[in-house]
């Protein structure tokens, strides 16, 4: 992404260079707007949530509403603790991936041991299975077993998204790693596990880390695995938000927006933070940027 | 997802360094897939589940289920409601996919030719794509109510147009999905395009090729596998499309935005029919399945071309 040379093929003209620029503009203009749109709502008051479009008087109130125990007697959802169990679930799914993966994704990137094809390709059919193949008997399982609505069944069943995402990068990265780096400490006398320690696996640290990263966003915006198996103890927020539109009577479009807001925030800071990464991620190490 | 095991070469040399049996060092990486082979039958063992259940009659009413053999294959596949299903699947995920990768690449292309305007632009092309789908679904529903919501105001369409009626409904929450996904056909074909190596498009300069020709004999074949690595990802993640879906409409209405994954929500978590729920579901993983296996030959294919081991 760092490099903006031009090509020849991309030769600019001032009429034809406006031109783009305008349509790129209208893109983020219909891009950016819900999400400008929202943010207003955010600001409003109850009053002011239906009766005024663009001029009103902007107020914090609806955040501090959504995060106290004052906007869960209103609304009936706990939304802080939504919050916190999304970051436990979220956090708790990465590392169960990592610490499954790093191993598997090494052996596959190192070795291509028989039957590693089969093992690697039907990890990457969870990322594109129906979810609710394995969800609707997962519901009858986890109320047997009593892992219906708790923090670990959502970590189990949320590596159908993290597990596919950080073995697959993982072994990519893996394969690019040139392997004389770890003979070279293996004639040094260390033990392949202490290669892999000491010298593979620092030098895909930043593989980890965007890996990583890119799971805990789709594990914290992932719906259709709380929406079934979690119910009004451990709901993440995800389902939290959908929970505001809910219930008869008095509606909340100005709480909803705030927690949507909330909701949205912390994937939006990792993926900024992971922009370069982004790409070979997205595409399960198909696309290099 | 393209790439296949390469052949690798045995780590040469390490039996000389450390006096590790062969056998042992044979079966080094199944000791390291072990965790997640189990993880993996972790998994399959409900999936194996669901697939049984499709030969049962297994719902709430009847919690001690018997076999039918092919019976619920039989009731959905007679069943209007489930070819209307598919159909507003098929349409949904072809529209979305058509739609987002013509715009997605235009918008690539733009971004690549890259003024002042669009580089700036380009932080925060992937804002959408990161915003929960879900919560992207609750966005839109309260700027698509028809009462205060902003786009009735705006486009000045009064507080009777219904962004969600039977006929709209199923475009609307199309929009949703180009909204949302769009940048991710943009950002994957934007880098595609800038890792082009540069030399063909000299070559031909010299020879004094014009703009379009060199777009369409260079350009667009070596751009085309990163433009199907994004159409593969988003036409499978369509044929399975819930969540925005749901939150906006649940299906409906009157089964006009009813996807397959939706229409077995509804058998089994609505109705509690988890019988006829995992047939709908069964049925549409074989779609996906077949999809997937053509979608990558085509894949394979562009690939060999693009890289000229195929004319």
């Amino acid at each position: 992404m760092a490099t903006r040379e031009r090509r020849p093929g991309s030769r600019r003209f001032s009429p034809a260079a406006a031109g783009a620029d305008l349509l790129l503009v209208l893109w983020f203009a219909f891009s950016l707007f819900p999400i400008l749109w929202m943010i207003l709502l955010s600001l409003k008051t109850q009053a002011e949530q239906t009766s005024t479009y663009f001029r009103f008087t902007p107020t914090l109130e609806n955040y501090t509403t959504v995060l106290s125990s004052e906007g869960e007697r209103i609304t009936s959802v706990d939304f802080t603790g939504a919050l916190f169990t999304s970051l436990v679930t979220s956090l708790g799914a990465v590392a169960l991936s990592l610490a499954i993966g790093v191993p598997a994704a090494y052996a596959a990137g190192r070795w291509a041991y028989r039957g590693s094809g089969d093992v690697m390709f039907t990890i990457l059919s969870f990322r594109f299975a129906p979810e609710l193949m394995v969800i609707v008997p997962l519901f009858i399982i986890y109320n047997q077993l009593g892992l219906f609505d708790t923090a670990f069944g959502t970590i189990w069943v949320l590596q159908l998204v993290t597990l596919p995402l950080i073995v697959w990068i993982l072994r990519s990265y893996f394969q690019d790693l040139p392997e004389e780096l770890e003979q070279a400490a293996l004639l040094d006398g260390y033990t392949r596990t202490r290669a892999f320690l000491t010298v593979a696996l620092p030098l895909v640290r930043p593989g980890i880390a965007a890996s990583a990263l890119l799971a805990f966003i789709f594990a914290w915006n992932n719906y259709v695995f709380p929406l079934i198996l979690t119910g009004s103890e451990n709901p993440t927020v995800t389902v939290a938000v959908t929970r505001f539109l809910g219930g008869g009577g008095q509606a909340y479009y100005n709480l909803t927006a705030a927690a949507a807001l909330l909701a949205a925030l912390p994937p939006l800071l990792v993926a900024l933070s992971i922009q370069r990464y982004l790409v070979h991620g997205l595409s399960f190490g198909a696309v290099k940027s | 997802m393209t790439r296949t095991d390469t052949p690798q070469r045995p780590p040469a040399g390490e039996g000389s360094v450390r006096r590790i049996s062969a056998r042992r060092r044979a079966f080094r990486p199944y000791l390291l897939s072990i965790p997640a082979v189990l993880l993996i039958a972790g998994i399959l063992y409900p999936f194996g589940l669901g697939v049984y259940y499709t030969f049962l009659n297994y719902s709430a009413m009847v919690p001690e289920p018997v076999l039918v053999g092919l019976a619920n294959y039989a009731v959905v596949l007679s069943d209007p409601v489930f070819w209307e299903s598919v159909r507003v699947t098929l349409t949904y995920a072809v529209t979305t996919t058509v739609v987002e990768t013509v715009l997605g690449a235009g918008i690539a292309l733009l971004l690549f030719r890259a003024s002042l305007v669009g580089r700036l632009l380009e932080r925060l092309l992937i804002l959408p794509l990161m915003i929960a789908p879900v919560i992207a679904g609750v966005i839109w529903g309260l700027m698509y109510n028809p009462q205060f919501g902003v786009l009735n105001h705006m486009f000045g369409l009064g507080s009777t147009f219904d962004w969600l009626s039977e006929d709209r409904a199923l475009w609307s929450v199309v929009l949703v999905d180009v909204w949302i996904f769009t940048p991710f056909v943009a950002v994957l074909v934007l880098a595609g395009i800038r890792s082009l190596p540069r030399e063909p498009f000299e070559a031909s300069a010299v020879d004094g090729a014009g703009a379009l020709y060199m777009f369409r004999r260079l350009m667009l074949p070596m751009m085309w596998p990163y433009i199907l690595v994004a159409v593969i990802f988003r036409f499978m993640d369509s044929l399975k499309i819930f969540d925005h879906v749901y939150v906006l409409t649940a299906g409906g209405p009157g089964g006009a935005t009813r996807t397959l994954q939706i229409g077995a929500y509804q058998n089994s978590m609505t109705n509690l029919n988890f019988s006829l729920g995992s047939t709908y579901m069964f049925l549409l993983w074989i779609i996906v399945f077949i999809t997937a296996r053509y979608l990558v030959g085509v894949l394979g294919k562009a690939q060999r071309r693009a890289a000229g081991t195929e004319d």
